[in-house]
């Protein structure tokens, strides 16, 4: 049963290694360099990018080949810089979550719990656990759906168009609930400072569990398209290697870092909004290359969609914003009957709500790695300084040493897996 | 790892004990606001400090998360170069700061240190014009060369325009290829 093997490979953290049996995995398909023959004269400059109709985002490599060999790349990022970070001191600390929901477009609802949790940690505020479920729900169906975009299009790069759609058939599932839940599909703006903007109609539950369903399906036969098919096998295995200590001393965390056998996930090492109350594992590769990341990301969702069905059973009636005026809007109601709603709207709208004054640094786990938000306030209603910290940026730094030794046709799936987005890489 | 099975590091007030049981007066200030440790250094002496971070074991910060700047325009120091730290074997978590004078916008660059530094340092210089004394690469690399000021300066207009750039030749950028 092909879902079986799928999960056979998340219950141990480390990867069997026979994974893809009869395939004997050569030592590497990395050519050493320095070539030892005088190359430099057959050197060749070539440009891909920044539009090249493989590579799904705006990026530059400025290559350097010997034949189709990768002597030395030169990765340009920038093409998609949108001046976040200056655009968030211009507003009120709410006004900032429209504009993180365009960082990591695939997954906004996990920037959106990144941002709020980190205001809320100079706030000093602690949400009500409905809440704090309701955002891990809603983080792990967006991880879920960042994964199955990643891999559903590093595979139709390398060929498999039928896998591709597929998966993107399963995220429409899911997009579907985003939809239901938030009323957007990409700009969701769903987190508030102190909660969330609405609760789950009663219905969710129930759908979300018949959108697991479908998504395992179609996942079951992504994995017989896909894990053991000998194109994809050799195409992934070996290619993209990084070893343990560059992945940390490149920074690179996410599927990228655990890729290589690093044991390394935000949730388990410090668990935020809850995290701790769930039973999960973090699936672990050995060899660090492009083949390992397919399949840590695979048995992440396998691990995502298990929180998912806890939360939903540790779903209990309750509140979905805290109590207090000075940060969460009044009821509609009290707003359009009384003027001391009314002026408490206005207040809230017009000046922002006061975040007292001091620094904090709140990492949660992106689809990619270590999302991070450092926000610095000075006691006013709007923010000093938002920083960013994206994962795939530090995974693009490292892109260029992932790619030399190898082939031309390498850089596909290696920038695949690096699944750079634009909206978070360039903010 | 068993359920809510997180290692458990030092705390922040440990860390900044030892920090400073470590290091002396090399730390000019900390504190421990919401819950995050945070030493102030000199720039002078912040290479030693940052391999030692790296490398002892009460701390052994593996993972340099993040460098970043803020634009304190109107204070003295004008620039607060920050850097986040991880200690995937502890588990726990360290935030460095540098004063830097608007005069003279330079620290040290930790790329001998951690390689992430490269295009994180690349970053601060292109949004705050912070030099990073010993970069290897020292390009922008948000904006394009032909850009003028740092954006992220709190003196730089949200609104300023400036003109297009016609397209160059990627070849004489003046970028060395290491072959």
């Amino acid at each position: 049963m092909s879902r079986g093997s799928l999960k056979e490979a998340a219950a141990p953290v480390a990867r069997p290694t026979n994974r893809a049996a009869g395939f004997q995995r050569t030592s590497s398909k990395r050519i050493a360099l320095p070539l030892e023959h005088d190359a430099t004269e057959e050197i060749m400059s070539i440009q891909m990018g920044p539009s090249h109709p493989a590579s799904h985002g705006t990026i530059k490599f400025n290559l350097k080949l010997d034949g189709e060999l990768v002597v030395d790349c030169d990765v340009e990022v920038g093409y998609l810089h949108r001046a976040f970070e200056k655009m968030t001191e211009q507003g009120t600390w709410t006004q900032v979550i429209p504009y993180t929901d365009r960082l990591n477009y695939v997954s906004p609802l996990i920037n959106n719990v990144g941002y709020a949790l980190a205001v809320e940690k100079l706030c000093g505020i602690r949400v009500p656990e409905r809440c704090e479920v309701i955002r891990v729900i809603m983080s792990e169906i967006s991880r879920v759906t960042d994964h199955l975009t990643c891999l559903g299009m590093a595979a139709n790069e390398v060929g498999a168009m039928t896998a591709g759609f597929l998966m993107i058939e399963a995220r429409e599932a899911l997009w579907d609930i985003v939809e239901a839940v938030t009323g957007a599909r990409l700009t969701v703006s769903y987190t508030r400072i102190g909660g969330v903007t609405r609760d789950f109609s009663p219905d969710i539950p129930d759908r979300v569990h018949g959108a697991l369903k479908n998504v395992r399906a179609i996942l079951a036969d992504c994995d017989k398209l896909l894990t053991r098919n000998r194109i994809f096998y050799e195409r992934m295995a070996d290619v993209g290697v990084i070893s343990a200590e560059d992945a940390i001393s490149f920074g690179l965390t996410g599927p990228l870092l655990r890729s290589c056998g690093v044991n390394y996930d935000v949730r388990k090492a410090q668990p935020y909004s809850g995290y701790e109350r769930f039973d999960f594992d973090v699936p672990l590769g050995t060899k660090g290359d492009n083949y390992d990341r397919f399949l840590c990301r695979v048995n992440e969702i396998e691990q995502s969609m298990h929180i998912i069905e806890q939360a939903l059973q540790a779903l209990r009636p309750g509140p979905v914003c805290i109590d207090d005026p000075r940060f969460v809007l009044p009821p509609k109601q009290r707003v359009y009957n009384s003027i001391e709603g009314l002026m408490h709207h206005f207040k809230l709208i017009m000046e922002g709500a006061k975040v007292p004054r001091g620094e904090a640094y709140q990492a949660v786990e992106g689809a990619n790695g270590e999302l991070g938000f450092y926000v610095v306030s000075d006691g006013s209603g709007r923010p000093y300084r938002v920083r960013v910290r994206p994962p795939c940026f530090l995974g693009m730094a490292a892109l260029g040493d992932m790619l030399k030794g190898y082939m031309l046709a390498d850089i596909i799936p290696t920038f695949g897996m690096i699944n750079m987005i634009g909206g978070e890489c360039d903010r | 790892m068993a359920k809510g099975g997180a290692r458990v590091g030092l705390t922040p007030e440990e860390l900044i004990a030892q920090a400073q049981a470590s290091f002396g007066d090399r730390i000019r200030a900390a504190h421990h606001d919401c819950g995050d440790a945070t030493v102030v250094i000199s720039r002078e002496e912040a290479l030693g400090i940052f391999a030692s971070l790296r490398d002892q074991p009460p701390f052994r910060f593996n993972f340099l998360i993040d460098v970043t700047a803020v634009d304190y325009l109107g204070r003295d120091p004008r620039f607060e170069v920050v850097y986040h730290l991880y200690s995937l074997p502890q588990n726990h978590r360290l935030r460095v700061k540098i004063g830097v004078p608007e005069s003279e916008p330079w620290v040290h660059s930790l790329v001998p240190l951690w390689k992430a530094a490269n295009w994180l340092e690349r970053e601060v210089w292109d949004m705050f014009g912070i030099r990073f004394l010993g970069h290897p690469d020292p390009r922008r690399i948000l904006m394009y060369e032909e850009f003028v000021g740092h954006p992220l300066r709190k003196d730089y207009p949200v609104n300023k325009r400036q003109p297009l750039e016609p397209e160059r030749d990627p070849i004489d950028v003046g970028w060395k290829f290491n072959v």
